[in-house]
């Protein structure tokens, strides 16, 4: 989670009167914000035996919701993943599958 | 040319420059192009992002996606905007107050670059301001409920050209935006498509070299417009190009050169028939009419742009 020193949420504000002038949005908020997660009706479930780190599946999502690190998968952000299936579909050797959600986000 | 392992280092190290959390659907291919082209660059960026789905969804004040400096500007003006932030930039590096190199781009849709800001890039393009112009082409106007664009395709169902049974979607033919840019004799010139981010990588690399205005025509997949299923974005693009819908070309110094040649070049009814928008062509006479139209011009364009380059590229 990135958060910019000595930057607060707007709503975090107590009052307009703190508001930026322009408006600005303090940068980078949306992560802690919006946890898009719950748009789910489908999960990935990443097989890391399976996984070759080719990492189509980091370049293709589009909710950054494939964890990296040394340039290899960690795991997935169930946080923001909308549940879309592109990772699923764009992988070379069937390391994610993807199965009905229940219970909603976690 | 950076690989993937390279973007994701690039990554890692500076934190997510377009993060996740934003609200554009499912499945959606711009955050895919948006994160591929901020990776790729290594500089510092500044980015105008003119209204369309990328700047409603990711912008819901309070929250931003965008880890770079980002101003919203009208339909009809992000060239112009990245214009001005761009004379800014040189007008404080001549007085000596800023030393760092910094790159701009604009972000627009297939509206606010083929129809509404038309004027404003033309302009932009022709004054020889140096930013990359990434276009987000998804063939309608997405973000108020898929009405026509001149991107939008012959005989595509969008809610102001409906399909009925008198005229079979879209009667006009698209607008070719790239070949319009290249007549402005700009420094390079792409089309991309979400099916090859790698090959977009290695554009945008190329692109930021030169000096001046730069365009990346990029096919970015619509699955709510489309009505293809949500997981399809790459899918459906990868029809594009191996049809010749959209063939990955770029323009360098006037010199054409096609970066992906199809081993088997595919009918266009393979890309058609998987989107919900082109179904009504498969169900009667005219529409089977329109589709052999479809596919001649889709033969005549990727002939006319293979002579292009062998015209081009023949004294090296």
């Amino acid at each position: 989670m990135r958060r910019r020193k000595g930057c607060t949420l707007a709503v975090e504000l107590r009052s307009w009167k703190e508001l930026p002038i322009g408006g600005v949005v303090p940068g980078g908020a949306t992560p802690e914000l919006n946890k898009t997660g719950s748009w789910r009706s489908q999960r990935p479930i990443w097989d890391s035996e399976k996984c070759i780190h080719c990492l189509m599946c980091w370049l293709h999502c589009p909710d950054d919701s494939i964890f990296i690190k040394d340039q290899k998968v960690t795991g997935i952000d169930y946080e923001h993943c909308k549940g879309c299936g592109v990772c699923a579909a764009v992988c070379p050797v069937d390391a994610i599958e993807m199965v009905p959600e229940r219970g909603g986000a976690r | 040319m950076p690989s993937v392992k390279v973007l994701a280092q690039r990554q890692e190290q500076r934190g997510s420059r377009f993060t996740g959390g934003h609200s554009l659907c499912s499945g959606c291919a711009e955050p895919m192009i948006v994160r591929t082209v901020l990776n790729t660059i290594e500089d510092p960026v500044v980015v105008a992002n003119a209204t369309g789905c990328l700047e409603v969804a990711s912008t819901r004040y309070p929250t931003s996606a965008w880890n770079v400096p980002w101003i919203h500007t009208a339909f009809e003006n992000a060239a112009a905007t990245i214009a001005g932030v761009e004379a800014a930039y040189k007008a404080l590096v001549r007085k000596g107050k800023i030393d760092r190199k910094i790159r701009f781009v604009a972000f627009a849709g297939d509206g606010g670059t083929y129809d509404i800001g038309l004027q404003a890039l033309s302009g932009a393009l022709e004054r020889g301001h140096d930013f990359l112009y990434i276009v987000l082409n998804n063939e309608a106007y997405m973000n108020t409920g898929v009405q026509r664009s001149s991107a939008t395709p012959r005989g595509a169902n969008a809610t102001t050209s409906p399909a009925g049974s008198v005229i079979p979607g879209k009667p006009e033919d698209r607008k070719d935006l790239t070949e319009i840019v290249v007549a402005h004799r700009v420094p390079y010139v792409a089309q991309a498509s979400v099916s090859n981010l790698i090959d977009l990588a290695n554009k945008v690399e190329k692109a930021i070299k030169y000096e001046g205005p730069k365009l990346i025509n990029v096919y970015s997949t619509c699955p709510l417009g489309w009505r293809t299923p949500w997981d399809s974005a790459v899918k459906i693009a990868k029809l594009a190009v191996d049809t010749c819908y959209w063939p990955l070309y770029e323009v360098e110094e006037g010199r054409y050169r096609v970066t992906y040649k199809p081993k088997e070049k595919l009918p266009i009814e393979e890309w058609l028939k998987p989107q919900g928008r082109f179904r009504h062509l498969f169900k009667s006479e005219k529409g089977k009419e329109l589709i052999a139209e479809l596919q001649e011009a889709v033969d005549r364009h990727w002939e006319e742009l293979l002579m292009k380059e062998r015209c081009t590229q023949g004294e090296g």
